[in-house]
């Protein structure tokens, strides 16, 4: 179980890595040097995998699609998701992997320049493996919010007193 | 046509904020570490509940105490996160806001010339209200030796035979002070002994970040003797739909519903609707928001007491409330200096009260961005007077 203050420290880290311990420490109430001994241990026992950048694409104009493919998988005996969820994840097209509950067993987040190079790596890389019985790729159109940060809207709040009791 | 105005509303004393409010209207790229109130909207489960209800047509008056639902969900959540009991049917009101519920106790209880106790520096509407009852206002002073806790000594020296109510306010605006149960309990012996009623806001309740918060009517003998008074514009972040409530004896609560329904008939039904939501399925969203307001609250404390000011921590509410008397300069007049100098707008300790001088008070409800912004400019500023 994660400590009150712990826990309070992973919800800081996640809103913003950049502070250094000496901040965090201000923050927090923790002392500098108990910070950087916790998140040491996190970085070495992968609880912090790594420490992430959310860029919007859209507004620079790159040509980027992401794409959901679900996976259903013609069963096995004696084997789970496993084998072939490890072998999907090498592809470096393929950036996330979920087991999924529902019509589909496996969920894949693949990223390509355009379409067409997704359509080609489905056909090319995923259909012909011999585990694999249907998929149903999903092109992302736009992205409203993600990873709890909105894009669009709502960017300046209305405005409140300057002065009030 | 001053002649016409009542004595009472004429001896009403014009805020003490007032002035630096028109001045900063009238500069440009001014910094505010002024407002009670949160920055964050209301979470959108409770904006959306309240759409929904206008969609469906939901424009109607409720009954006075307000609406029975919210009421029911307002006492269970009472009584589980709070240990207080209180019954939906009648010893509950919902007002519009915690300020309606101040006012309402003190029109149902006073009569002029009757003694009410406030503490100084405090939240402004109390002596008002006091005020425009007639009643006797005997200010009761906190002080930074204490950080700011009410103690019994002061309220001895402060007390006449004619006092009838007591004022609490734990988590306090302007200090962010509070109380803890051991503190408390003497005051609460000292109410019993001279049969005083007590008005405990506890409105910041929730915004409590070390220790559990204690409400005053759970303490020996004291429910019947407080009329408890809270509300949503604080940990909800509703302010501008005005709602609260209070909570007490029936008896009190019955003759309070009876002033306001013939004043106000009944609270807003769209704010209550969002509130009801916000008892039901708020809770995520309201922690989330006490988790960064004490993220900023150690940033400000920090930030005062590396530029050498002294700072007492503040343990609840959004507000800190450091020493400013090492500049020499009184409070009002650091506050137009600041302002005219750095544009950086607060509040002086003295609009709080005669025991606010030598303070200011900094709300810190904006973002870590202008949060540091606003301690860099106050940095400048006091250094140049240490
Ligand atoms: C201590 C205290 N009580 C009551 C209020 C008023 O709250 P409401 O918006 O519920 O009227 C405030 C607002 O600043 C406050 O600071």
């Amino acid at each position: 179980m994660l400590s009150e203050e712990d826990r309070r420290l992973l919800h800081i880290l996640s809103q913003d890595c950049r502070f250094t311990p000496e901040e965090l420490a201000i923050q927090t109430g923790l002392s500098p040097d108990y910070i950087t001994k916790r998140i040491n241990q996190w970085e070495k026992d992968k609880i912090i995998v790594k420490y992430g950048l959310l860029i919007n694409y859209e507004k620079l104009e790159e040509d980027r699609v992401t794409a959901l493919i679900d996976v259903k998988v013609l069963s096995q005996r004696g084997q789970g998701y496993d084998k072939i969820a490890q072998r999907f994840q090498r592809f470096s097209q393929i950036k996330s992997v979920y087991l999924m509950s529902g019509d589909y067993d496996l969920c894949l987040v693949v990223e390509g320049k355009n379409m067409h190079e997704i359509a080609q790596f489905v056909s090319d890389k995923l259909s012909p493996l011999e585990l694999i019985d249907t998929t149903s790729t999903r092109f992302i159109l736009r992205r409203y919010k993600q990873d709890g940060i909105e894009f669009y809207g709502e960017e300046e709040r209305p405005k409140r007193l300057m002065i009030t009791s | 046509m001053k002649q016409y105005l009542s004595p009472l509303v004429r001896s009403l004393k014009p805020s003490g904020i007032r002035k630096y409010f028109d001045l900063a209207a009238t500069m440009e790229d001014v910094i505010s570490l002024g407002v009670g109130e949160p920055d964050f909207a209301t979470p959108w489960v409770m904006r959306e509940a309240a759409i929904f209800s206008l969609e469906q047509g939901q424009t109607m008056y409720t009954s006075n105490a307000g609406l029975i639902e919210l009421r029911r969900e307002l006492s269970k959540y009472m009584a589980k996160h709070q240990g207080l009991t209180y019954s939906p049917d009648n010893e509950l009101l919902i007002t519009v806001g915690a300020s309606e519920a101040v006012d309402l106790v003190m029109r149902a209880l006073l009569v002029p010339g009757d003694g009410i106790l406030i503490p100084d520096p405090s939240y402004v509407a109390y002596a008002g209200s006091a005020t425009i009852s007639g009643a006797e206002i005997h200010y009761v002073p906190l002080r930074a030796e204490h950080d700011f806790r009410l103690q019994v000594d002061d309220l001895k020296l402060a007390y006449t035979p004619n006092c009838k109510i007591l004022v609490l306010s734990y988590p306090n605006n302007p200090t962010g002070a509070i109380m803890t149960k051991e503190e408390l309990l003497p005051i609460a012996r000292f109410a019993s002994e001279h049969d005083l009623i007590v008005i405990s806001d506890e409105i910041y309740s929730d915004l409590t970040y070390e220790g559990t918060h204690t409400p005053f009517a759970t303490l020996p003998y004291m429910r019947n003797r407080t009329l408890h008074v809270s509300g949503f514009s604080k940990a909800y972040a509703m302010t501008g739909w005005r709602i609260g409530y209070v909570a007490g004896h029936r008896d009190l609560i019955q003759a309070m519903t009876r002033i306001h329904q013939y004043t106000i008939m009944c609270a807003p039904i769209m704010a209550q609707v969002a509130a009801l939501e916000g008892l039901k399925s708020g809770e995520s969203a309201k922690k989330e928001m006490i988790l960064e307001y004490d993220r900023r609250r150690r940033i400000m404390v920090n930030g005062f007491r590396e530029m050498g000011l002294t700072c007492f921590e503040p343990l609840g509410a959004f507000y800190v409330f450091p020493d400013i008397s090492a500049t020499g300069l009184s409070s009002d007049a650091f506050t137009e200096q600041l302002l005219k100098e750095e544009k950086l707008a607060v509040v002086p300790g003295i609009a709080f009260g005669p025991a606010g001088e030598g303070h200011i008070r900094c709300s810190y409800a904006y973002s870590t961005q202008q949060l540091l912004e606003a301690l860099s400019r106050m940095e400048r500023f006091v250094k140049k007077r240490l």
